[in-house]
């Protein structure tokens, strides 16, 4: 595999990686600037910091993003996992199609369409059956919940999708019932895939503006919503502040959870040796 | 869990939804399908319903769709002024082709940093290979809104590239960056790289390079083998990645309403602001679904090469 790259391949692969890790380091230097004027710089301070948590509507915002986002994560989590289950296992069932589009259209439709048709929902329904009544965190997560779950569903349909069935089938001819298999046999392997994404999907709720300034209603600005109106004043060094530990939280969040994976996989390799080496 | 099964009650309910065709797989099928029947498929009938309606103040702003003239005489008011007004306007038109080409060019652009970038991290040595996905993945992972924002430092007028050409002396004044399209492209690019290298990188990683060599022992120029094989071979990588970035950089909204010129318009963006601004709800629901038309092509391509990729694993 260890083929001599050109250098066409490599300059590229150095500007690829300048081009999409530039803007993030800038974002985190100038927080620490001590001038207003974002990009003059004037000397390292961590005011913005402390101005940063001082700022009541900026903590309010993000605790109801962290509420939704939880919320969020573990509802499309069940319902991915469940799709996920039907799309990989049960063959061709009837309402395959329309379940398997219905989940993947979602991945790409442009969230002004998903955001505009939701609310009209939201509304009809208040007018039919008065539920929801107004809009905020219950239209906001349910809204969340039916975007991010196709995620879920592509996560664990693609780890069941490599997983070899002979395990399932085993259990199954030893008579254990479907629900059994699989939360004996399918559930803890696949639950990297589950982990995943649920992180996947609390990291789309938690940064999603579109769709929640569609669903959203007085009094429920989420923290992307309170963002993009700092935003589309001008740039702030406070913004940059909030950046910086979102990217330091989301970093050490993935390096973790990169680190946590490789552990397993490494003992779930030297598992399969020693079994193998047990029974020759 | 046993004492439950062996109640009557328990038998006669399994035994009654086993009769009536319900067992544990519709049960498994039928949560995620309802859902998204009811939050995803139903809100588009409500979207074309409204986009046939006509405005009207109040709330909801927009006019029934059935009314009872009478007792039994049902009004029935398909109103299709919505969709000829976005036809004759040459504003929505502008707009709509104005999406399709940012998209189109942002694709291509994506295409042509991408390729490289996920051929190089294929041919890395293992250990190097998953950090440098991760890489890849990470500004995937951290606020798009903010990645965005990050632009708006480095371009603006008094903005890094600025300050640096000046302090550099290769400029005296400042080059307008910020809200132009040039910004917009940049923003796109720069936001979707990812949603290309990934499917890309997939679909290398799987290529057998002994096909290459043979090529090369041939008599191949490394050029002509790079497109008569392992482009064919990439194919499904290469329309993955492309519908995954041309699909939503059609319907963007955050990018052109903060890079872009206040006049470039997009079509995410115009339906935004006739729907916030305008509170036309009507205009806002017929543009959605002219937007939904343009890309259901696209969609279905996509589908497609995601379902023989789901299947190529097996």
């Amino acid at each position: 595999m260890n083929q001599r790259r050109s250098f066409f391949v490599l300059t590229m692969m150095a500007f690829g990686f300048a081009f999409l890790y530039i803007p993030i380091l800038s974002l985190i230097v100038y927080s620490f600037n001590e001038s207003r004027l974002v990009t003059v710089w004037a000397g390292f301070s961590t005011k913005w910091y402390v101005a940063l948590f001082h700022n009541e509507a900026v903590l309010t915002a993000a605790r109801l993003s962290l509420k939704i986002a939880t919320l969020n994560a573990t509802g499309a989590t069940i319902l991915g996992t469940l799709a996920g289950l039907a799309l990989a296992r049960f063959g061709r069932f009837r309402g395959r199609a329309p379940l398997s589009a219905m989940v993947t259209a979602p991945l790409v439709m442009p969230e002004v369409i998903t955001g505009l048709s939701l609310l009209l929902l939201f509304v009809a329904m208040e007018q039919a059956i008065g539920w929801p009544a107004g809009r905020g965190f219950t239209t906001i997560t349910i809204a969340h919940i039916t975007f991010s779950m196709s995620y879920v569903t592509v996560v664990v349909q693609s780890r069941l999708a490599t997983l070899d069935e002979s395990l399932e089938e085993a259990a199954m001819d030893l008579g254990a019932r479907p629900a059994k298999v699989f939360f004996l046999i399918t559930l803890p392997i696949i639950l990297p895939a589950i982990l995943a994404g649920w992180l996947l999907a609390f990291t789309l709720s938690w940064d999603d503006l579109v769709i929640s300034s569609f669903v959203s209603g007085p009094g429920s600005s989420t923290l992307p919503i309170l963002i993009f109106s700092k935003v589309r004043l001008g740039v702030s060094p406070d913004i940059n502040a909030l950046a910086t530990i979102l990217v330091l939280i989301v970093t050490t969040g993935i390096i973790t959870a990169g680190i946590f994976m490789q552990r397993q996989q490494k003992r779930r390799e030297r598992d399969v040796q020693q079994a193998l080496a047990a029974n020759l | 869990m046993a004492w439950i099964r062996a109640l009557g009650p328990y038998r006669w309910a399994t035994g009654r939804l086993r009769g009536w065709g319900v067992t544990g797989r519709t049960a498994v099928t039928s949560v995620p399908y309802l859902w998204l029947l009811l939050f995803f498929f139903v809100p588009f009938l409500i979207v074309l319903k409204i986009s046939v309606s006509g405005i009207r103040l109040g709330m909801p702003p927009y006019d029934p769709l059935v009314t009872w003239a009478a007792a039994q005489v049902m009004d029935l008011r398909i109103n299709m002024a919505n969709y000829s007004f976005l036809w004759e306007d040459a504003l929505y038109r502008n707009a709509y082709l104005n999406s399709l080409l940012v998209a189109g060019v942002s694709t291509v652009l994506c295409l042509l940093i991408g390729y490289p970038m996920a051929y190089g991290i294929v041919r890395t040595k293992p250990s190097m290979r998953n950090l440098l996905l991760l890489l890849v993945m990470l500004p995937f992972w951290t606020s798009f809104l903010l990645r965005v924002y990050a632009w708006i430092g480095i371009l603006k007028n008094n903005g890094l590239i600025n300050n640096l050409l000046m302090s550099m002396g290769v400029i005296d004044e400042p080059i307008v960056m910020l809200q132009t399209n040039f910004a917009v492209y940049l923003g796109i690019v720069y936001s979707y790289l990812p949603f290309m290298v990934l499917p890309l990188y997939t679909a290398i990683e799987k290529l057998d390079l002994s096909l290459l060599e043979a090529a090369s022992d041939l008599g191949c120029r490394p050029t002509k083998a790079f497109f008569t094989i392992t482009v064919p071979l990439t194919m499904t990588g290469i329309v993955a990645g492309c519908m995954l970035v041309f699909i939503p950089a059609v319907g963007e909204f955050v990018i052109p309403a903060l890079l872009g010129a206040p006049d470039s318009l997009m079509i995410g963006r115009v339906l935004w602001e006739e729907f916030f601004n305008n509170r036309d709800w009507p205009i806002a629901s017929a543009v959605a679904i002219a937007m939904l038309l343009l890309l259901v092509f696209p969609i279905m391509i996509l589908q497609r090469v995601q379902g023989k990729q789901m299947e190529s694993h097996r």
